[in-house]
């Protein structure tokens, strides 16, 4: 226990105070509109007071979005599935493919690697805008337009940059000699792969798949563009409580509720593993 | 059992050529010990013959059988890391068992197998544990016992203990020896270590710059160094080496040494007239009584004891400095004027350009894998 004087103590709590309001303010004021009806957050000035309703989740789950010009049918809860499965899926398939390529550009120099890692990290630069018209034409044309293997191909283009360049920053924290003294011992290259590279890169996998989970589940043109109200996921399903006679605050509150608590919840369960593998990563040799 | 063959071995990094034509031959259950400064290309030739590497040009043959485009996995070896190189996720009882899970042995024989390596390691206790709770020396033992438990009939061990503290070497070094014997594997040991290499080898092969510059006994290497380079990392105190012109009188060839004339016994017809250096190795130099035969006047300037033995730093009348071993408690000259002895039977020569050994004795000096 190191001593520090009261001073110091109350002025590091103060500040510590004054961070977190800052930073969780807008959330916790989030989460008190979606229990609010639109009149109340409307009120000025805005009150800490106020009668809880769960009219906003109801109206969510049920998918009847009553207004004052009368009860409007919205997906949510449709938007809600699509986003989970999306982002799922496409990680999910980003994983498979960027994690043996990954491998693949750290382990092995071959020919014109390096420029095959970056036109893939390049598909990072181009503003998603300038690349939707041509590739909305293709879709059309292909027949991929407004179906979820469109969606989740297109949606490599976030996911797959990602994971192979950071996990392949892992494989390359590997110290070559533990996988050859694991080739040496009479494995093959692909149980060296399974064994060693893939248990030590863990964590990095772990948080390449969590980052490209999130941008996945943010993005928000790409879906806009090439899907239509059955396939699009809650980013822009949200878009529907912009209604012809206003703004519904308190639904939107309620689904963005709703719609970070997957994120959320999974970063808090991977936060603690992340940890432990990055002290693991820390011990070399 | 397995005699292991390299034959005009050629490797590049980009435009450096590491390994330059290099051939070499280890007997069946010969302990070879490749020995040479950091880049001479030792770790390079390991990694070669363990099949992690693939060299430009040449073969490897091991046990007879061509082997050079054989992946790692199929060559049969076992080698041993100088960082370790253990899988931080398993425990040391899994590392150790890698090479025998990798043969699909039984749970019971694995099991079997790494506790006896485990306990002629002395490291049954440590099992369960994960390399990071390791100690060094554990881990080094570690990295050996995952080498050894395949019983492979090559060894390459890339200098195991570079890594550990000086008492944990000096056990080892005695160990090592008896462990590879009863073994009976055909070992290829890299160090940096003159006295790793004297102790274990039954013969060296000096390399630098990706060849070997002379392959020999432990007894040839430090007896007849092919150079200077070689007499200079055999020995410690390092050899004296001294700017000599070799004169013929009536008695023979002579060096003059402090206006001494020190006859040199052999043949080295070759030398008169030349630059040369005289290579003299401080337990050949001696204290004498003024007035002995060939006795060199000298100033004693600083004396270190070193264990078993004294060093002592003397400066001759022309200031060349000289260092002068003798075993700890015999008498010598702690101070002020003193006169030493050569022991010229044991005196070196060489041609002072090239730094080549002159010589009529016979010394196996391999140049690009020939023998001279």
């Amino acid at each position: 226990m190191e001593h520090t004087s009261l001073l110091e103590r109350i002025l590091r709590g103060a500040a510590l105070t004054l961070v977190v309001i800052f930073f969780m303010f807008p959330i916790v004021w989030i989460f008190m509109m979606s229990f609010q009806t639109n009149e109340t957050i409307l009120r000025i000035p805005p009150q800490l007071v106020f009668e809880p309703t769960l009219a906003n989740y109801t109206a969510l789950i049920t998918g009847k979005l009553t207004t004052a010009s009368g009860t409007l049918d919205i997906a949510f809860m449709r938007n809600l599935w699509n986003s989970v499965f999306l982002s799922t899926t496409s990680v999910a398939v980003a994983l498979l493919l960027g994690v043996p390529a990954a491998y693949a550009f750290a382990r092995h120099k071959f020919r014109g690697s390096e420029d095959i890692a970056f036109t893939l990290l390049s598909f990072r630069f181009a503003p998603a805008l300038l690349v939707l018209l041509p590739l909305t034409l293709y879709f059309q044309k292909l027949g991929l337009a407004n179906t979820y293997i469109g969606l989740i191909w297109v949606y490599q283009l976030i996911c797959l940059p990602l994971i192979l360049w950071i996990v392949r920053g892992y494989f390359e924290d590997i110290p070559a000699d533990i996988e050859y003294a694991y080739r040496i011992a009479g494995h093959s290259w692909f149980a060296t792969f399974r064994k060693i590279a893939l248990p030590l890169a863990g964590p990095g996998i772990a948080a390449a798949g969590l980052l490209a989970f999130i941008f996945a589940w943010n993005n928000f043109v790409f879906a806009l563009v090439l899907a239509s109200a059955d396939k699009q996921p809650v980013t822009v399903g949200a878009l529907a409580f912009i209604t012809s006679s206003g703004i519904q605050y308190g639904q939107i509150s309620a689904a963005i509720v709703l719609s970070i608590t997957p994120t959320l919840a999974l970063a808090l369960y991977a936060q603690r593993y992340l940890v432990e593998g990055l002290s693991l990563g820390a011990v070399k040799g | 059992m397995a005699s292991l063959e390299l034959k005009n071995i050629v490797k590049r990094y980009k435009s450096q050529t590491v390994l330059d034509n290099l051939s070499l031959t280890v007997a069946d259950g010969e302990t070879l010990v490749l020995f040479g400064p950091s880049g001479a290309g030792k770790t390079v030739l390991l990694r070669l013959v363990a099949g992690v590497v693939d060299p430009d040009e040449g073969k490897i043959l091991i046990g007879g059988e061509d082997m050079t485009d054989v992946d790692a996995e199929f060559r049969g070896v076992g080698m041993a890391f100088q960082n370790f190189a253990l899988f931080p996720h398993m425990t040391a009882f899994d590392n150790i068992a890698t090479p025998l899970q990798a043969r699909h042995s039984s749970q019971s024989t694995i099991k079997a197998g790494v506790e006896s390596v485990a306990k002629l390691l002395k490291i049954g206790h440590v099992l369960s544990h994960r390399p990071r709770a390791l100690s060094n020396g554990q881990k080094q033992r570690t990295a050996l016992a995952r080498a050894l438990v395949g019983a492979p009939p090559l060894l390459l061990l890339d200098d195991p203990l570079r890594n550990v503290d000086a008492k944990l070497r000096f056990e080892m070094r005695l160990e090592l020896p008896r462990l590879l014997a009863d073994r009976g594997a055909t070992v290829v040991y890299v160090t940096q270590d003159y006295k790793e290499a004297m102790a274990l080898g039954d013969r060296i092969a000096v390399m630098s710059q990706g060849v070997i510059k002379q392959l020999g006994t432990p007894e040839q290497i430090y007896r007849e160094p092919a150079n200077i380079e070689i007499a200079r990392l055999f020995g410690d105190p390092t050899i004296n080496l001294l700017d000599v012109k070799p004169s013929r009188d009536t008695r023979g060839i002579y060096v003059g040494l402090s206006n001494v004339q020190v006859h040199l016994p052999g043949t080295y017809e070759a030398a008169v007239g030349r630059d040369c250096v005289i290579g003299l190795r401080p337990e050949a130099l001696s204290f004498v009584d003024e007035g002995t035969p060939g006795a060199i006047p000298v100033t004693v300037e600083a004396e270190t004891p070193l264990n078993e033995k004294i060093v002592t730093l003397v400066r001759t009348v022309r200031g060349r400095e000289i260092l002068v071993s003798r075993p700890a408690g015999t008498p010598g000259q702690t101070e002020g004027k003193a006169h030493i002895a050569v022991d010229s039977k044991s005196a070196l020569l060489f041609d002072h350009a090239s730094g080549e050994r002159i010589g009529s004795t016979n010394v196996v000096s391999l140049r690009n894998g020939e023998a001279a």
